[in-house]
């Protein structure tokens, strides 16, 4: 047993490719736990950036900076009372939220965070995700639907016709892109998320500044398209509190919904990650074949550890900053605790980071790859979810007949002449 | 051993298909097909007809067709399905569940249901002779170039099914403008 999981630690592919069960397994649960703790720290994240957007503190009390409130809400949802109103459908009111939670976290089965820092490679991965996370409106429908209510289930309507309307962009957004991967010399393509970044990586340029401005509308389909897949401002026709009181989850309360909100930010993550899948070269760091020296690489190697200690020296200014007051004791030495947990996670990466450099061909060089793949993956993911905060506190709601227009009549002919010009242009340049 | 599927090993494929994992999907398949007919509620059965469309997508990924499992969890369960519970939440399901679940027509039903169980089983005992006798391992990592090059075809030829392929195409293009016709009096 000990053999076959240190055989692994070798190995260039995924562990669902090379059939080790018990990396797989692993590799779930980092995934899930990672996933878990990011979508705490985007509530988090969220309500300071809405605030300051406002001009407002936001949550200060729960914590330093009120870095413990996530955790508090998610303690005050747990322990609420749990109501399933008398008319709903029992079953179906049940069953709902764990549809949604599903669909979200299944697809995180073929996010390419690395070459072989994934799951599994499926040769239809973007299809499967693509079509795992259209189950996932399932979960909203249904949810409106049980609830035996008119807010829900007009919310649930808008949310169905919405999602089937901006699927069809988002799709053909998505085949221009695959398109893109057939450029080569066999002139085929390839479905798997991990052969997408790997045809980039041949042809030497990242999708979205491929046969310029092709790439880039095609990216800015499907950004504008996710935003209406997964129910944002100002797309959030389903949830609008002005209109219809929560939209599909007005009745639903403490644990359940927060079920939902865990799925909704699941789901953000997971189509941000084909975004950057697809045309910001997932995995590669920046100019990757123009900085190809072996001194590029170990600066971009340190970015990691940097990064720590820059979050470590920001936490240390907020415990300076502090006012002296005893009543602030215990929240100066958590803040500090956490400035110096921050440090020493810096500390080992930028370790990892110089191990890395003097032995070649050592694990710690693998290991530092394996860091680099997935510090800018996540990044370049979190510069998304960042944005999602933004055009919330930015942009006023569309109405739902404005949000239908520009889906059809704007979106889907944009889309549909970028996938013809792409493949005309293609086949011009072979 | 099954040769194919020592064959499938030696070419860097695990083996997915268990029987254990082909019982559970079949047993939910049937399961919620049943359920499907006899649910009272019409958002139960739609609900449990997903769950039939899903298992049926888990027994094509066991064979091999990862791409036919895709377009199931596209088409027909997150599109077609969507679409179903649509409109069966507009219209008053509270009237249509008092109504009689099996009208006069069930005796059509059944006999249709058995010629298709003939058919079956007659499949399954004269399978010797009509399939070959061992699956043939085709190589998954290159699933949905092969379906692409048997619809459009490959190195300049034009592929096998390409022609069908158009005409069933025309024919859908052909639904979808009817039922815009149909719905909108004036265009």
């Amino acid at each position: 047993m000990p053999n076959f999981i240190m055989s692994y630690l070798g190995s260039t592919v995924t562990p669902g490719e090379a059939g080790n069960q018990f990396w797989a397994l692993m590799y779930v649960l980092i995934i899930f736990a990672g996933v878990s703790v990011a979508v705490m720290a985007m509530n988090w994240l969220e309500r300071k950036a809405l605030a300051h957007f406002q001009i407002r503190l936001g949550p200060m009390r729960v914590g330093p900076h009120g870095l413990l409130q996530p955790i508090a809400d998610a303690l005050k949802l747990m322990l609420k009372e749990d109501i399933i109103p008398a008319e709903a459908d029992q079953f179906v009111f049940w069953v709902a939220p764990l549809i949604g939670l599903l669909a979200s976290f299944t697809v995180y089965t073929v996010i390419p965070f690395g070459p072989s820092q994934a799951v599994s490679d499926m040769n239809i991965g973007i299809l499967f995700m693509l079509g795992v996370s259209s189950l996932g409106v399932l979960g909203i429908v249904v949810a409106g639907w049980a609830s035996n209510s008119h807010y829900p289930l007009i919310g649930a309507l808008r949310s169905s016709a919405q999602m089937v309307s901006y699927e069809v962009a988002m799709g053909l957004a998505v085949v221009s892109a695959i398109l893109m991967t057939s450029l080569n010399d066999k002139g085929t393509g390839t479905l798997s998320m991990i052969g997408i970044v790997q045809s980039q990586q041949q042809q030497g340029i990242w999708f979205i500044f491929k046969f310029f401005p092709l790439g880039f509308i095609a990216f800015g389909i499907f950004a504008i398209a996710m935003i209406a897949e997964t129910n944002r401002a100002p797309f959030d026709m389903a949830e609008a509190e002005s209109e219809l009181t929560a939209g599909y989850h007005t009745e639903y309360s403490g644990l359940r919904w927060s079920l939902f909100m865990l799925a909704e930010y699941a789901a953000m993550i997971a189509v941000s990650s084909i975004a950057v899948t697809l045309w910001l070269g997932g995995w590669m760091r920046p100019f990757p074949n123009l900085l190809h020296a072996p001194a590029w690489d170990f600066i971009f190697s340190l970015f990691p550890g940097l990064t720590f200690l820059g979050l470590a020296a920001i936490a240390l200014i907020g415990t300076a900053r502090m006012p002296s007051h005893s009543f602030f004791k215990v929240q100066r030495i958590g803040l500090g605790g956490f400035a110096v947990l921050l440090g020493f996670i810096a500390l080992v990466l930028l370790a990892i980071a110089a191990a890395g450099r003097s032995v070649e061909t050592s694990l710690a060089a693998r290991f530092n790859e394996g860091i680099g793949y997935v510090y800018w993956f996540v990044l370049k993911v979190a510069v998304f979810m960042y944005l999602f905060i933004w055009y919330r506190a930015t942009w006023p709601r569309y109405r739902f007949d404005q949000l239908m227009r520009i889906g059809w009549k704007v979106m889907l002919p944009i889309s549909l002449g970028v996938l013809v010009v792409t493949a005309i242009v293609g086949v011009l340049v072979k | 051993m099954n040769p194919a599927v020592t064959s499938a090993i030696n070419s860097g494929m695990a083996p997915v298909a268990t029987p254990w994992f082909f019982y559970v999907l079949a047993g939910l398949a049937i399961a919620s097909g049943v359920a499907v007919v006899t649910r009272r509620n019409a958002v139960h059965a739609a609900l449990a007809l997903i769950v039939t469309l899903l298992s049926v997508g888990g027994l094509y990924l066991m064979l091999y067709a990862p791409f036919v499992f895709a377009v199931q969890l596209f088409v027909y369960a997150g599109g077609i399905m969507l679409l179903f519970l649509f409109v069966i939440m507009l219209v008053n399901v509270e009237r249509s569940s008092k109504e009689r679940r099996f009208n006069r027509m069930w005796a059509v039903g059944l006999a249709v249901a058995c010629a298709l169980m003939a058919l079956f089983i007659s499949a399954f005992v004269k399978g010797r002779t009509l399939f070959p006798d061992r699956m043939i391992p085709l190589p998954e990592s290159s699933n949905t170039q092969q379906i692409a090059g048997l619809l459009y075809g490959e190195a300049g030829r034009m592929g096998q099914y390409t022609f069908a392929f158009e005409i069933a195409s025309l024919l859908l293009l052909v639904a979808i403008l009817g039922a815009v016709i149909m719905t909108k009096k004036k265009i």
